[in-house]
């Protein structure tokens, strides 16, 4: 069966018309907005306000976009230390919606919707879907969760305000994701990568070829995935895989998306505002180069965000994006910056060892990184989980796959680990997020 | 006739071995024969069991990486340059024999060997026209 588009793809959908909006416009706006939104925390946050005295700043400080630069930086720790709701500057009356996101360690972080936040996140999903060709006519199989989690609901408002129609199957229970997507004619995906990963490695058990589908599209998100990722999801299955970037605390997903070009994530700056500066230094970074994103939201009622750190490395895309929209691009988030260690002076990104261990395996199997010091000397070894697609009978295939292994990762990483190839399940599993580096320097 | 080898990837540390035996010992599976390569950092377990489907099933659902592999199993005479009778048939063949070992029990005079090759089918054809004999799968498995 080919593929054929909704009715959203090709034609252009009025809900995208703020994309384009004039960059001399755009930057207007985004002004007016900041300094209304500097003004609404520092008169009812008290941990801005507080933050703000101490800089001898008020909201009249703000006179041009560059002056963002002089307000202090929100951390993931202000949320925690003000817990539940010690950002807020709307009174419950007005708050119509809570999530929250669950923090690997301790206790959560709440995040505030007013009617009119609900309608600007709602904005943005639909704006976002439409980007990647999705509209009324298109049947969304929306597999993010729902619940306390952003991504079901930000997902499933967005799909039908756009007029599309929404499944809330949420995630899970894979085999009646397959026969739904099969029975009812799903045209797009909403999940994270890995998840649709395993939804075609299940269908493909199931006998289910997924370019029979009329799945055509998949915005994937939540987590970070690469661009061979990518490939790998288009060629196993035939459809169009958009990465969709966003965070609870900011708004939920739905910050920004890719286009059709698949070059970079367009934010939707007229509500978010980007900076992109050096982790170590805070400076702003130069054009293009790489460090962490720092968000503000610029029309949120019930919670704003002023230059919230999201630990997330990128850098702007320069130059115009061929599809014509105005808003900055960011490139794909690979890595944060709280997954980087240093080891004799060299910076590394346990995705960087992803994508060594990918190139040999052509599969990411489970890894874990453990850091050692031996006398005064940082030493790095990689154990690597064997898996039944690259073991061998023989002791020659392993050896070799051993030292492909470690030449990679030197080749990639500038200096030498030790690969270690452990028994399945060597590695232990954790709920949620996985713990990659285990850090023994410290200890002897 | 080729028979089915279970090979299972091991770290070399101690006691590795004793958890695939017993796994498949509770099973009821018999070990015909094993075998261990190992280098400092891991090894290889092979394995013949009486029932190889099984115990591959069990094994993969146990949680190990686990393997089968087609392996010949070859009568050799038990005296000095019955190895290299065998050896020889595959001297100027283009047939390579990856590794080989043991089987536990022989027939006599006879010793079993089991020999993996790169290419098992024309290498029971070569050993055919030898005149060696070729152990049979039912022979092996229960043994
Ligand atoms: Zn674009």
């Amino acid at each position: 069966m080919t593929k054929t588009a909704g009715h959203g793809l090709g034609g252009f959908n009025p809900v995208s018309a703020p994309d384009y909006l004039p960059v001399p416009l755009l930057r207007d706006l985004q002004l007016a907005r900041l300094q209304q939104i500097v003004r609404r925390a520092y008169e009812n946050v008290g941990h801005f306000r507080k933050q703000m005295d101490a800089r001898d700043l008020n909201p009249d400080s703000i006179k041009s976009l560059q002056d963002i630069s002089k307000l202090p930086f929100t951390v993931k720790n202000d949320l925690r230390d003000t817990y539940p709701f010690g950002l807020f500057a709307s009174p419950m009356g007005d708050i119509v919606r809570l999530h929250a996101s669950s923090g690997t360690t301790g206790k959560p972080i709440v995040v505030a919707y007013t009617k009119d936040d609900v309608e600007v996140w709602t904005s943005a999903m639909m704006r976002a879907f439409a980007a990647c060709g999705v509209g009324s006519g298109d049947i969304i199989q929306n597999a993010y969760g729902y619940g306390l989690f952003t991504g079901g609901l930000g997902a499933h408002y967005g799909g039908e305000a756009l007029g599309a129609t929404v499944i809330p199957i949420s995630g899970g229970n894979t085999d009646r994701q397959i026969m739904v997507m099969k029975d009812f004619g799903v045209t797009a995906i909403a999940c994270t990568p890995s998840y649709f990963l395993h939804l075609l490695e299940r269908a493909s058990e199931l006998g289910v070829d997924f370019h029979d589908l009329r799945v055509r599209v998949g915005i994937f998100g939540a987590e970070p995935w690469s661009e061979t990722m990518r490939r790998r999801i288009e060629e196993m299955s035939g459809i169009k895989a958009y990465d969709i970037y966003g965070l609870s605390e900011i708004v939920g997903p739905g910050v920004g998306i890719e286009c059709s070009c698949q070059c970079g994530l367009h934010i939707f700056e007229d509500h978010f505002y980007p900076e992109i500066i050096d982790p170590v230094t805070n400076a702003p970074c130069a054009e293009g180069e790489e460090g962490e994103l720092v968000l503000t939201t610029l029309s949120k009622q019930a919670m704003p965000m002023i230059r919230y750190r999201t630990r997330d490395i990128t850098s702007f895309v320069e130059g115009p994006c061929a599809c014509g929209r105005t808003l900055r691009r960011i490139k794909r988030i690979g890595r944060r910056a709280d997954d980087m260690f240093i080891i004799r002076g060299v910076n590394v990104f346990p995705s960087q060892i992803e994508s060594a261990l990918l190139a040999v395996e052509g599969t990411l199997p489970h890894y874990q990184i453990v850091l050692t010091r031996e006398k005064g000397l940082d030493q790095m070894e990689v154990q690597v989980e064997v898996t039944a697609e690259v073991f061998s009978d023989r002791i020659g295939a392993l050896e070799a796959l051993h030292t492909k292994l470690e030449s990679e990762l030197e080749h990639t990483l500038g200096i030498r680990a030790e690969v270690r190839l452990v028994e399945p399940h060597a590695i232990q599993r954790s709920e949620g997020k996985a713990k990659r580096v285990i850090d023994k320097r410290n200890l002897g | 006739m080729k028979i089915h080898q279970l090979s299972l990837f091991l770290e070399n540390k101690p006691g590795q071995l004793t958890a695939p035996c017993r796994d498949l010992a509770d099973a009821g599976i018999d070990i015909r024969t094993l075998s261990l390569a190992d280098t400092q950092q891991f090894g290889i377990l092979r394995l013949i069991v009486s029932d190889w489907k099984r115990g591959y099933e069990l094994l993969r659902d146990k949680g190990y990486v686990v393997k089968d592999t087609e392996v010949v199993a070859i009568e050799v005479p038990d005296r000095p340059g019955g190895l290299l009778e065998v050896l020889k048939v595959f001297e100027k063949s283009a047939v390579n024999i990856e590794y080989m070992y043991a089987f536990t029990f022989g027939r006599g005079d006879k010793a079993v060997l089991i020999f993996r090759f790169d290419d098992p089918d024309a290498a029971i054809a070569l050993l055919n026209s030898a005149g060696i004999n070729v152990v049979g799968s039912v022979e092996v498995y229960n043994r």
